[in-house]
């Protein structure tokens, strides 16, 4: 039997705030197979940023366990989790976070180099990735000569180039128009049916339709995990 | 490296700004270390020449100003060359003198009394030694100030004349004024303030400032079993030179300015590196994502800071150089040693990376998705 990607045993965040703590997230359980589709809703301050943060290895719990592919992240140094997010999740951001001094290409190529992917194998992959997301004919443009819809798509590429287990997206069409966005999401369709687990955190209900589970979180705890 | 030359390269404006600021300091760095250096040899360059381990001032003088109070009776250095591992001794005088050449050159002079059979004894690099009384051996530096072997040097008030011999090579100065070599007695003689023609009394003769001890080899003397005995209070020649005028003073302030120098490049640079991390804190924040780690970040923005300390310390260095070049023509006592400019240089390098490397770690440790503003 294959370890879920994602399992969520009872997390919870505490963030101490001077005599007081916030607790953002409280005893959270979450199990998110290989292939599944999730989409994290709820209204602001809801703690889905916490549990974003948390499922990408940027936050580590205050109790709980978190195990990603049957690893318990816990027990492991800042280091290998950064090595560990480096290989196994990809990030996809609202506002792109593309590094606008760098072209397209080297964009990407950042990704397989935090991977340690061999140096062989790290221009094929990027342009593989590139011409995956329908770039292949941009590679040497800056970021910031692309619309929205192309910045999130170079920003799409970076995030599989390393054929993560995971991919990660915050709020993915939340700086696009509803056209682009709908084409991201077509694209998100079509990763997600070549085998690849997507979260993706949203309050925009066209998002969360596309994804065939949501969880809905209020005031840190998970409502629904359908 | 590829990221953090690509940054240099992109933002070149800022990091040429705070380059020029890393390469004027480096400036004033070895301007001020060439200042200390010269500011030392002006002070005590006459006395960091004589082959010298220590000296035996009178016993209890004001160490501060031993050179020009103590007085030492001239026995009192055969007392000295039996202490044991005392290769030799002899007698030492010295005194500030106001004289004017024959051809009209005023200069103000430090009279070194020495024996003629005495191993203080110079050798002259032009003209020839001292051979007996009324004759000087002055600073090479003079000869370039309109004094010629043959001229005749008054001092002032008692109108005693001397005979200039020759020149010792280079500069020797004390408290800042240039250095002629006497024959002893003669030196006696001025310090007494004795006119030609006047009947010099004997006790003139037994009283000189110091007795100059040399050690044997690495030898190190029972100094205070030999002060006791002879009755005298000794320094090494390293301590001695803040019995010369100002020494001590000069030195301090212009160790105190160096000080404040690198307090404040090291926090101008940490300030900047602080700001650029800060500039890209969003990026470090994407690459964190991406799954760079801390320490990969440290030495990114490490390079960086390296390629940018080094290459502006040397721009700095060589303007510096050049300036002191320039400098050193001049009446401003300046010179240049290469270990101490190097050291200089390397303290700066060393304390711009601390302050890039605190910059660099203030934002590591920011929340990542803070950083990329996420909208919830």
């Amino acid at each position: 039997m294959i370890a879920p990607v994602v399992e969520l045993r009872g997390v919870s965040r505490v963030f101490p705030a001077g005599d007081v703590s916030v607790t953002a997230l409280v005893d959270a359980d979450l199990v998110v197979e290989p292939g599944d589709y999730v989409a994290v809703v709820g209204p602001s301050g809801s703690g889905k940023s916490t549990m974003l943060n948390i499922l990408g290895l940027l936050d580590r719990p205050t109790s709980g366990t978190y195990l990603l592919e049957g690893i318990d992240t816990s027990t492991l140094s800042e280091g290998q989790r950064a090595g560990l997010r480096s290989r196994r999740i990809g990030f996809v951001f609202q506002s792109f976070h593309l590094l606008s001094h760098r072209t397209v290409l080297e964009n990407v190529l950042l990704a397989t180099i935090y991977n340690r992917m061999p140096r062989s194998e790290r221009l094929p992959a990027a342009e593989e990735a590139l011409r995956r997301v329908g770039l292949g004919h941009r590679m040497d443009f800056l970021p910031t000569r692309l619309s929205g819809g192309e910045r999130q798509r170079v920003a799409i590429a970076r995030a599989i180039v390393t054929r993560p287990a995971l991919l990660l997206a915050d709020e993915p069409t939340g700086n696009l128009d509803s056209a682009t966005g709908e084409s991201v999401l077509a694209f998100f369709d079509e990763l997600r049916n070549d085998g690849l687990t997507l979260i993706v955190v949203t309050h925009d209900d066209k998002v969360s339709q596309h994804a065939e589970r949501q969880v809905r979180l209020r005031d840190g705890r998970i409502e629904r995990a359908a | 490296m590829f990221l953090a030359l690509r940054e240099l390269s992109f933002a070149r404006g800022r990091f040429a700004l705070m380059g020029s600021v890393v390469a004027l300091i480096a400036v004033l760095m070895v301007l001020l270390s060439g200042l200390s250096v010269g500011l030392v040899n002006d002070g005590v360059s006459g006395l960091k020449k004589l082959p010298v381990s220590s000296f035996a001032f009178e016993a209890g003088v004001d160490e501060s100003a031993a050179f020009t109070r103590s007085m030492v009776e001239i026995d009192k250095a055969e007392m000295w060359v039996d202490v044991p591992g005392v290769a030799d001794a002899a007698p030492f005088g010295l005194t500030l003198v106001n004289t004017r050449t024959d051809r009209g050159v005023d200069i103000d002079l430090a009279l070194f009394g020495v024996e003629l059979d005495s191993w203080l004894l110079p050798t002259a690099a032009t003209g020839s030694d001292l051979s007996g009384p009324g004759q000087i051996l002055l600073a090479g530096t003079l000869a370039d100030e309109g004094v010629a072997i043959g001229d005749v040097v008054v001092v002032d008030q008692i109108d005693k004349e001397l005979e200039v011999v020759g020149f010792v090579d280079g500069q020797h100065t004390f408290g800042h004024v240039d250095v002629g070599y006497v024959d002893l007695s003669t030196w006696q003689e001025i310090r007494a303030g004795a006119r030609p023609g006047d009947e010099v009394p004997n006790h003139v003769y037994r009283w000189v400032t110091a007795i100059a001890v040399l050690n044997e080899g690495d030898a190190e003397p029972d100094v205070a079993a030999a002060d006791e005995m002879a009755g005298t209070t000794t320094m090494t020649l390293e301590e001695s030179f803040g019995a010369s005028p100002g020494y001590t003073a000069e030195v301090m302030t212009v160790q105190m300015i160096q000080w404040f120098l690198y307090a404040i490049s090291a926090l101008v640079v940490g300030a900047f590196f602080t700001v650029v991390a800060i500039q890209r804190r969003q990026e470090i924040a994407v690459m964190r994502a991406m799954g760079a780690s801390t320490g990969y970040l440290l030495r990114d923005s490490i390079t960086q800071s390296v390629i940018l300390l080094v290459v502006a310390t040397a721009v700095g260095l060589g303007i510096g150089l050049a300036l002191g070049a320039g400098l050193s023509a001049t009446e401003m006592p300046f010179a240049l040693y290469p270990s101490a400019v190097a050291a200089a240089s390397a303290f700066l390098v060393l304390l711009g990376l601390v302050g890039a490397a605190f910059g660099v770690l203030r934002v590591t440790r920011v929340d990542p998705l803070t950083a990329l503003g996420a909208s919830r």
